[in-house]
């Protein structure tokens, strides 16, 4: 009872941002985002391609087509890659996750640097110019029209979708916020209190990269790993190395450069990795300095 | 009527096409079911984000699993 007394306003205000986020998104499609986004340079673009992936969300199986789609329609690589690199990191079911298990604050952080992660590693790519090194299929292929009958949707039905998309994502991040407090009290029955406190703590300075080197082939969905997360820092973890982690996690994996293999060469796949990987590394230790 | 499924294999995908099989069945419409994972016969449609359905050659959902209710209304017209 307690428990619910102090989540109630947490969740309240999560279910408000999920509500937003999904309102705004009824006007946010991958097509709308290809003509904004078209044969623009300049730093500013970078950003919003980062901050419209955040909100459009997409399995790692369309990352091929909506790789393919971007490319096309002329928005450099660089900005592509930054839409590509935010879109797993950061969207509502995860915020409203980690707000419930991590807090307000480092829930704020983590947005703030996926967001940031998006801008900069796909900047990065754009000043590599590694253009040549996307397959050359990519450049035949025709993007046809959505040949769709769009109607345009009231506000009460957009409204209708965004409850919708609430009741979803309720019902998953519920579940998952069970299953982390489950595993937290399954883990501390065996491991001892404060152990990685002790091992992997915010003086060693492994930490943090061997982390982030672990959970980079492993592959999860963001609300997945929240309970895995929430357990390591009550264990704990520091939790900028845990959110590391969870970014690492999240942004790559081997299944989804297996993927990506289908339209990159290895030496942009390559770039793409290893940019990623260094920031997360970065943005962890940041982490630890500012929670 | 062809009902086209856009979707390079993911499980959504797979849904998709399994919730569509199931409304045809209940509800005795025929119609030609074809899945599309070829990506380029995907982007010659427009669609970025799977899964997608297109009936007789018009996109009508992209980007999730349809619902009954939704399915319905396209088979009826």
């Amino acid at each position: 009872m307690h428990l619910t007394r102090t989540l109630q306003p947490v969740l309240t205000s999560s279910f408000m941002m999920i509500f937003a986020v999904s309102y705004i998104r009824t006007y946010v499609t991958p097509e709308k985002t290809r003509k904004v986004l078209g044969g623009k340079t300049g730093l500013q673009y970078y950003l919003l391609a980062s901050m419209l992936g955040a909100v459009t969300p997409f399995c790692s199986c369309s990352s091929v087509p909506l790789f393919i789609g971007f490319v096309e329609a002329g928005i450099p690589l660089g900005v592509t890659f930054s839409f590509l690199i935010t879109s797993p990191l950061v969207n509502e079911a995860a915020i409203a996750a980690l707000w419930v298990t991590i807090g307000l604050k480092a829930t704020l952080i983590y947005i703030l640097s996926g967001i940031l992660l998006g801008v900069f590693g796909g900047y990065i790519i754009g000043l590599l110019k590694m253009e040549k090194y996307v397959a050359d299929f990519v450049y035949k292929i025709k993007v046809g029209n959505q040949n769709r009958k769009l109607e345009a949707l009231s506000i009460k039905e957009r409204a209708a979708i965004a409850f919708d998309n609430v009741k979803d994502i309720v019902e998953k991040v519920w579940l998952y916020v069970i299953i982390g407090v489950t595993l937290g009290g399954i883990f501390h029955g065996y491991a001892p209190e404060g152990i990685l406190a002790q091992y992997a703590g915010k003086d060693n300075l492994f930490a943090v990269p061997i982390a982030v080197v672990i959970g980079v082939p492993l592959y999860s969905n963001i609300t997945g790993m929240i309970p895995i997360v929430e357990s390591l820092i009550g264990k704990g973890l520091p939790v900028g190395t845990a959110l590391a982690f969870l970014m690492a996690v999240t942004a790559l994996s081997l299944p989804e450069m297996i993927i990506l293999k289908k339209v990159l060469k290895n030496e942009l796949i390559g770039a793409f990795v290893l940019i990623v990987t260094v920031s997360i590394i970065f943005t962890g230790y940041l982490f630890n300095i500012i929670l | 009527m062809k009902i086209e499924i856009l979707g390079t294999g993911c499980s959504k995908c797979n849904k998709t096409k399994e919730v569509i099989e199931k409304v045809l069945k209940n509800d005795g419409v025929e119609a030609e079911v074809v899945k599309i994972e070829d990506v380029e016969k995907i982007l010659n449609y427009g669609v970025m984000i799977t899964p997608a359905v297109v009936i007789d050659g018009e996109v009508k959902l992209v980007g999730k699993v349809p619902d009954e209710k939704e399915i319905r209304k396209w088979i009826s017209q």
